[in-house]
């Protein structure tokens, strides 16, 4: 059970406070309710680009970084699909520290045609480490082009292309910001060795006079029903032979999403999975194999992807797996694999919940998609799954005309 | 109206009191030493049983490793499947790991589930059958892993900066391969795992919410048999052979778009006096985001996504490591960058506002870090791992506190200079 007070400044800022005295540590972490999800398609990987802007001054204080560092704290950040999230850690005696640099940077960030032109190149630099210097480092792009049609889910959260951020302007910045970055589409979660007293104090002191905005208004395009399978065939400079195969799913706060999470901890989650089991340990088809899902707020894709082992076709790995499915769809799940998987999330949220860290970004995930008071309730969601449930709910999932398949040969 | 350019006023580093902590030691009927740090806010516990069989003891490439992770795959009463059910059924995680001088098994659960897996765990620990099946998959599935690594950059780069620094034939130095997989035979991993998993060698570390019978359970499962015999372990140092050349340039992918950076000296180990203060250049040169590094390199240059320099923990020698993936047609100038840097810190005085800065984000890094009972145990792990006490974790924050900017110079122009270097381009 996490205990938490929550206020709303008269500007529409929320607050959330946890107090937990037993660390002398302080967090702070804002939430912005803007993800990659909210880009224009011809300008993709802006709201990531724009998380690393954030770092390059505010209107009144040029140095972010310096002055968090001086009070012993240390923070970063981290953009999805969804949202994005700014935190910070500090000694809870200088935690006024963190409401100063917060707020500036939320009243108006500096514009400075010299951070933008470091950060494009710093970002295209992350774009080249992580997905094209690395063996299978472009699947998700083609996974996400060949699974949705029209949903911006489309395109991945560093962007398109690299030309979408090196073309950034800084008044696609400017635009940015002040349609998003604004108190009325915001969550501050304050956590560790505070009070809900001084927090509001501070709250108001340091974030009460910034004008309010607009809370983001979405008509995003919704994603048609898949009528067929989608196939993609790769060849490419990798050394092994790997299989990708997505199915669309519920999102976040669909009532179907519990069902669904525990199907795919059914299939891969942990060494006695079924994937895991039959696939990689009986069959030996698989050198590995896993089965996931990002949880994003619209709806996702749950994803089965392995390495082959050298020598077997690829025909056969992918009647291995639709077996794996079949028996999922045509068999009830036995009580004890049920009670297993559920006593996988319960020892899981619990261990998330250690790090008062974390413990304040899931009360601002919570706030964000509806209430934080949903938190504690998330396990019980899960623990209310029957088999029945997710047997039907592998009906429709496992569709084989809900399915995308990458093919993904060594060239 | 609040005046925003003024920074709220700070309680600085100096004045805030860093205490670690004391564990409570049990000692099972047996021997094995039980260090405990209690904590009742979770309800979770971590449990971790270290042995002295790291890489550094085997006489063979990869057994070490092997035998660890083979260990959890098949006892002499269950297989690999049914051991593994048993502990995602309570939902919990058993991991294991290797390096150079310990091997562990961590459990992490529930406490409510404690009780039931402490017979896994006892089976796991005492009773490995090594199976030739669970070897065959082993044994393919980790040399197509490293067939994939193999084309990464980073992880090459990483192999060869090791072996430039310690030598191939030194534990520290030597790597994976496809033949040395290959070779691994079970009835070597059984010998090795016997002469090494003993009760005699066996420290156990336990931290979180404990059940009032967690030291009954313990003797139970592991205080009563001297389980594999006794058996006296010597750790002579080994002899270092460093490359003689220091610049190496590697074609890995003729396509790469970036390239793996490395810059590295040797360094003497934790037991010399110069360690803690090179903690502190370190952090100044390339140990945190405002870094030397990271302000040149990736915030004025733009060159990367993150530079970093490490210190590595290694017990007989140490070696620092700047290391960073660089745009491919940037790779040489951000070499010529980070000589210019290490330059800069033996000609200049560290600004002392800047080493005020150091002193503060390292002991608020101190005090978040030790928050929490896991994270406690785990300082006292390396702590009691290496043969040292909280005395030297006490005299580091007094380094951090203490340390002068002219001492910081003198330390810089003894290990800075850049003709000592070794330095690796990987494309």
């Amino acid at each position: 059970m996490i205990h938490y007070n929550k206020f709303t400044l008269a500007n529409g800022l929320r607050v959330i406070v946890h107090e937990d005295h037993t660390t002398p540590m302080a967090v702070v972490n804002v939430m912005y309710d803007v993800g990659a999800r909210d880009e224009d398609a011809s300008k993709t990987g802006f709201a990531h680009l724009f998380e690393h802007l954030m770092f390059g001054g505010s209107i009144n204080i040029p140095e972010y970084d310096e002055p968090l560092q001086m009070a012993g704290g240390e923070n970063n950040a981290f953009t999805t699909s969804d949202l994005t999230n700014y935190y910070i850690q500090l000694p809870a005696e200088n935690i006024e520290t963190a409401f100063w640099l917060e707020s500036d940077r939320m009243l108006s960030l500096a514009f400075s045609e010299k951070s933008l032109d470091v950060q494009r190149k710093v970002v295209s630099e992350e774009f080249k480490e992580h997905y094209i210097n690395k063996p299978y480092g472009d699947v998700w792009h083609k996974m996400r082009d060949l699974a949705y049609a029209v949903h911006p889910y489309k395109w991945m959260t560093i962007g398109k292309e690299l030309s979408h951020i090196e073309n950034a302007r800084l008044e696609d910045v400017k635009a940015f910001f002040f349609k998003y970055y604004v108190p009325s589409n915001a969550i501050l979660v304050v956590g560790g060795h505070v009070t809900t007293a001084q927090v509001k104090m501070l709250a108001e002191k340091w974030f009460g006079d910034i004008p309010s905005g607009q809370r983001t208004q979405r008509n995003l395009p919704v994603e048609p029903p898949q009528t067929a399978a989608h196939k993609l065939e790769v060849k490419a400079n990798v050394p092994l032979d790997a299989l990708y195969k997505c199915y669309h799913m519920p999102g976040r706060t669909a009532k179907e999403y519990y069902a669904t999470d525990l199907i795919s901890d059914i299939m891969g989650g942990g060494a006695s999975s079924r994937l895991n089991q039959v696939l990689v340990k009986e069959k030996k088809l698989f050198s590995n194999i896993d089965c996931y899902h990002f949880g994003t707020l619209d709806a996702g894709l749950l994803t089965i992807e392995g390495k082959l082992v050298k020598g077997v076709k690829m025909k056969d790995a992918e009647k291995a797996i639709q077996e794996e499915i079949d028996k999922i769809q045509q068999t009830i799940i036995p009580e004890r694999e049920l009670q297993k998987v559920k006593n996988r999330v319960e020892s899981m949220l619990a261990f998330e919940d250690m790090g008062l860290l974390n413990r304040a970004n899931n009360l601002a995930f919570y706030e964000l998609i509806g209430d934080a008071a949903m938190m504690n309730e998330e396990f019980s969601h899960y623990e209310a799954v029957t088999s029945e449930e997710m047997h039907r709910e592998a009906q429709h999932l496992f569709d084989e005309k809900n399915s995308n398949t990458i093919y993904y040969y060594a060239g | 109206m609040i005046n925003r350019k003024i920074a709220p006023e700070i309680k600085d580093a100096t004045a805030f009191d860093i205490t670690l902590k004391p564990y409570e030691k049990v000692t099972l009927d047996n021997g094995i030493p039980v260090y405990i740090i209690k904590s009742d806010e979770q309800d979770t516990l971590q449990l971790e049983l270290v042995f002295p069989g790291g890489s550094w003891y085997e006489t063979e490439n990869l057994v070490a490793s092997a035998t660890n992770f083979l260990m959890k795959n098949g006892s002499s009463k269950h297989s690999a499947l049914e051991i593994n059910e048993n502990i995602d059924y309570y939902g919990a995680y058993l991991n294991r790991s290797s390096h150079h001088e310990y091997a562990t098994y961590t459990l992490h659960c529930l406490t409510k589930h404690f009780e039931a897996l402490v017979p896994v765990l006892q089976e796991v620990i005492q009773d490995p059958s090594f199976p030739e099946e669970e070897l065959a998959i082993f044994r393919q599935n980790m040399k197509q892993r490293l067939a994939v690594n193999l084309q990464k950059c980073d992880f090459v780069a990483n192999r060869h900066i090791d072996k430039y620094l310690f030598g191939e034939f030194h534990p520290y130095g030597r790597v994976s391969s496809m033949d040395a997989y290959d070779a691994l035979q079970a009835p070597i991993l059984q010998a090795f795992y016997k002469q090494h998993y003993t009760y005699n060698n066996c420290k156990i570390f336990v931290a979180g919410n404990l059940p009032a019978n967690l030291i009954q359970l313990l003797n139970k499962a592991f205080g009563q048999e001297k389980w594999n015999g006794d058996a006296s372990i010597i750790r002579p140092d080994m002899p270092v052979l460093a490359a003689e050349e220091k610049k190496f340039r590697i074609f890995n992918d003729e396509n790469g778009v970036q390239g793996a950076v490395r810059v590295a000296r040797p360094f003497p180990n934790r037991y010399h006096p110069d360690f803690p203060k090179m903690l502190v250049l370190n952090t100044i040169l390339g140990g945190y985001f405002g870094s030397r590094l990271m302000s040149n390199i990736r915030e004025e240059k733009g060159y990367t996504y993150g530079i970093h320099s490490q210190l590595y923990n290694f017990r007989q020698t140490s070696a620092i490591n700047i290391q960073t993936e660089a745009g491919r047609d940037v790779c040489e100038a951000t070499i010529e960058e980070i000589y210019k840097e290490l330059r800069t810190l033996q000609q200049e005085i560290v600004p002392e506002e800047e080493l005020h800065l150091v002193r503060n984000f390292m002991i608020g890094s101190i005090l978040g870090d030790l928050d929490g009972a896991f994270e406690v145990i785990q300082r006292w792990k390396n702590l009691i791992l290496n043969g040292l006490d909280e005395n030297y974790f006490y005299n580091n924050i007094k380094v951090i506190k203490t340390i002068t900017a002219e001492e910081l110079q003198e330390l810089a122009k003894e290990y800075f200079t850049p003709e000592d270097f070794y330095e690796l381009v990987v494309i």
